[in-house]
């Protein structure tokens, strides 16, 4: 057992405190509530995609068209919706967005477990397709006048008060989801055959097939779920903006990539936890949001969370690396 | 492909006959094979759907100046790609180095200098952007090979780092007016063949020369296949890599300059697009993703391939859109063909 102080979520724990701390010394405007909850607000979209991201690397594969996916959904779900006419209730918005999402993400899932392709390449090739598509076929313009379940959706706080200083903070329904989608994944991962494989398979799918578990229906399950969930996640970007735009989330994948592996999930597979994901987003989101509170002109982002990767995964590949060389001494 | 090593021979000796090479590799290597007649049938179908503007010489001559930048970056990646690896971060680095270039170009000239003196700052420049380009590639060996981090993470990494750094140099401003001797290097032609083209002809060339003429080639395809292998069997894993890293940011340090001398401009977020497509080209080319095999007849084809389809749906007023969908699905179709083709007898590693 390895004790918890060892983790690499306690150490990304302690570097967002820091961060936090020194922001917040700095500027007093960091700890307030409209802060915290613009922090919040901006990690409910891509809260989803690192749960999805956890998954797929941890299952030894990467996956880098969710974007696409999640764009394709939103997008072609709402054009449904508008075409039929009728007025549906918001959950078969979610519905429709979902299951578009899960067949695409099986595209993916069958390409890499019947012909056993590169996942990179694969979801390079899909997220292109997808995207491609898309914009040629379905459309290519922004819908801002969305069904009235799914704007109404849009508008209804969940939390929604006004500070002392006269500012109205809130948040939108949609953050239950990313919650449910957190506990729901968590649970799965941890405690169901289904998630003990997902682990099984990216540590060693030799030894997962050997005993027993089917890891072709195990990579058809991971990125078909995965499409489901980034079909949802694409809905809610569409609520929390009022509008369906085509190409407002590509582009994100690699961020998210590197906040997933900054929370410590290995990209060898295998290894991780959705509060280790969650952790490195929040880093990853704090670092955007809060470098300019501090007066660090916004054009250092990028370079700031490069060095951070390369930082955070350093150290995780020297520990090992270290732990790997101790362990071939003893079998060699 | 094939990894039998009496095979690799047999198809090597190829090499040594250009000209008569394309009845060998119909016997030797059924993926360059099914490449070159990839090749064809988009080209010949492309002239068949728009005779006229696919099959002019205008077209051609932009496509002499089109395709080149992609075709060096798409050697940087392959060299990577070869060594088990990836470099996300070509792009980054021919952007920070062009941006660097750019700058010695344009801030450095004194007004009014005589040609003499703004060619050699011109050297200046260039020799400038090279060495940044291998010190950034250096950096990226560094953090494969000595600290163990995977090179996928590294260049993600490194690429935030080297755009970052670009547009903090330049505060997302784009720098222009590059001096005209420079900007001959993207747009003139040397005995009607383009600039471009022929700095593309010399990559090729050294990177021919170095794969398959020199111990290194040999030893980075040993590392690819095998790192253990390798580093018991003698090789230097450590500068292999090093070796090979410094070479990628060197490539796209040329890359970058093609580009800028293209553009006439610098900015930080130019080509962003590229590193998708230099994958794509470099997997279409028959370079196996996983390590240790690739040629570099097979990437020239795979550039070529791309530019044809690319211009000539261009010629049929389609939108880049619609070129982004086909592209995803040659991709697919050329890796599942791969696979499901009987001749394909290597063994895959699982898919990673």
């Amino acid at each position: 057992m390895r004790k918890w102080t060892k983790t690499s979520e306690f150490y990304v724990a302690i570097i967002i405190l820091v961060l936090f701390v020194a922001i917040g010394s700095q500027n007093g405007a960091f700890f307030s509530s409209a802060n915290m909850f613009d922090l919040i607000r901006s990690s409910i979209v891509p809260g989803i995609f690192v749960i999805c991201t956890m998954m797929v690397i941890i299952s030894g594969g990467i996956d880098v068209s969710f974007p696409a996916i999640a764009t394709f959904s939103m997008f072609s779900a709402t054009k449904i919706i508008l075409m039929l006419d009728l007025d549906l209730p918001v959950f078969v918005a979610f519905l429709l967005a979902g299951i578009i999402g899960l067949g695409l993400g099986l595209i993916n899932g069958l390409l890499i477990a019947y012909f056993k392709l590169p996942t990179l390449i694969v979801t390079l090739g899909t997220s292109s397709m997808f995207s491609g598509f898309l914009l040629t076929f379905v459309g290519s313009r922004q819908i801002s006048n969305l069904p009235p379940a799914l704007e109404q959706f849009g508008k209804t706080p969940f939390i929604k008060f006004t500070t002392d200083a006269g500012i109205t903070v809130g948040l939108p329904m949609s953050v239950l989801i990313t919650a449910a989608v957190i506990v729901i994944v968590a649970i799965m991962m941890k405690y169901t055959m289904i998630g003990r494989g997902i682990y099984a398979l990216g540590g060693d799918p030799v030894s997962a097939e050997r005993i027993g578990f089917n890891t072709k229906f195990l990579q058809c399950f991971v990125y078909g779920f995965v499409g489901f969930l980034a079909g949802i996640a694409g809905m809610i970007q569409t609520t929390m903006m009022r509008s369906s735009n085509p190409v407002d989330l590509l582009g994100t994948e690699l961020l998210i990539i590197a906040a997933v592996v900054l929370g410590g999930v290995r990209i060898t597979g295998g290894h991780g936890t959705v509060i280790g994901a969650l952790l490195g987003l929040l880093l990853i989101v704090t670092i955007q949001n809060s470098l300019i509170l501090v007066g660090i002109p916004s054009y250092w982002q990028r370079f700031v969370i490069g060095a951070l990767i390369l930082v955070g995964t350093g150290v995780a590949a020297y520990q090992i690396k270290r732990s790997s060389s101790k362990r071939s001494s003893i079998l060699t | 492909m094939s990894n039998h090593a009496s095979k690799r021979r047999g198809t090597d000796s190829s090499y040594d006959d250009l000209s008569f090479s394309i009845k060998r590799w119909l016997s030797s290597d059924g993926n360059l094979t099914r490449l070159f007649v990839i090749m064809v049938l988009v080209f010949v179908t492309m002239a068949i759907l728009s005779p006229r503007t696919f099959l002019s010489l205008d077209s051609f001559s932009s496509m002499a100046f089109q395709f080149p930048v992609l075709g060096i970056l798409s050697l940087a990646m392959m060299l990577s790609m070869i060594s088990g690896g990836i470099d996300l971060s070509i792009v980054g680095i021919a952007n920070l180095t062009s941006i660097l270039a750019a700058m010695v170009m344009v801030r450095l000239i004194p007004e009014g200098a005589s040609a003499g003196t703004s060619l050699l700052y011109i050297a200046v420049g260039i020799v400038c952007a090279m060495i940044v380009g291998i010190l950034c590639g250096l950096l990226n060996g560094f953090a494969v090979a000595k600290i163990g981090i995977p090179p996928i993470l590294v260049t993600l990494g490194s690429m935030q780092m080297f755009m970052g750094l670009a547009i903090v140099i330049t505060k997302g401003q784009a720098i222009v007016g590059l001096p005209e001797q420079f900007s001959a290097i993207g747009n003139g032609s040397v005995v009607g063949i383009p600039m471009p083209l022929i700095i593309f002809i010399l990559c090729i060339g050294a990177a021919y020369l170095l794969l398959n003429r020199r111990p290194f080639g040999m030893k980075l395809q040993l590392l690819g296949s095998n790192p253990t292998a390798s580093r018991y069997g003698g090789i230097r894993n450590t500068t292999v890599l090093l070796k090979t890293y410094a070479l990628s940011g060197l490539l796209a340090s040329i890359a970058g300059l093609v580009m800028i001398a293209l553009t006439n401009s610098a900015k930080a977020d130019y080509g962003t697009s590229y590193i998708l497509q230099a994958i794509l080209v470099v997997v279409l080319g028959g370079v196996n993703p996983n390590g240790g095999f690739g040629k570099i007849a097979g990437v020239v084809m795979a550039v070529l391939t791309l530019q044809f389809l690319s211009s000539g749906l261009n010629a049929l007023h389609v939108g880049n859109f619609f070129k982004d969908f086909i592209w995803g699905i040659v991709l697919i179709l050329v890796m599942v063909i791969n696979v499901v083709s009987p001749r394909m007898k290597w063994k895959r590693k699982p898919a990673g």
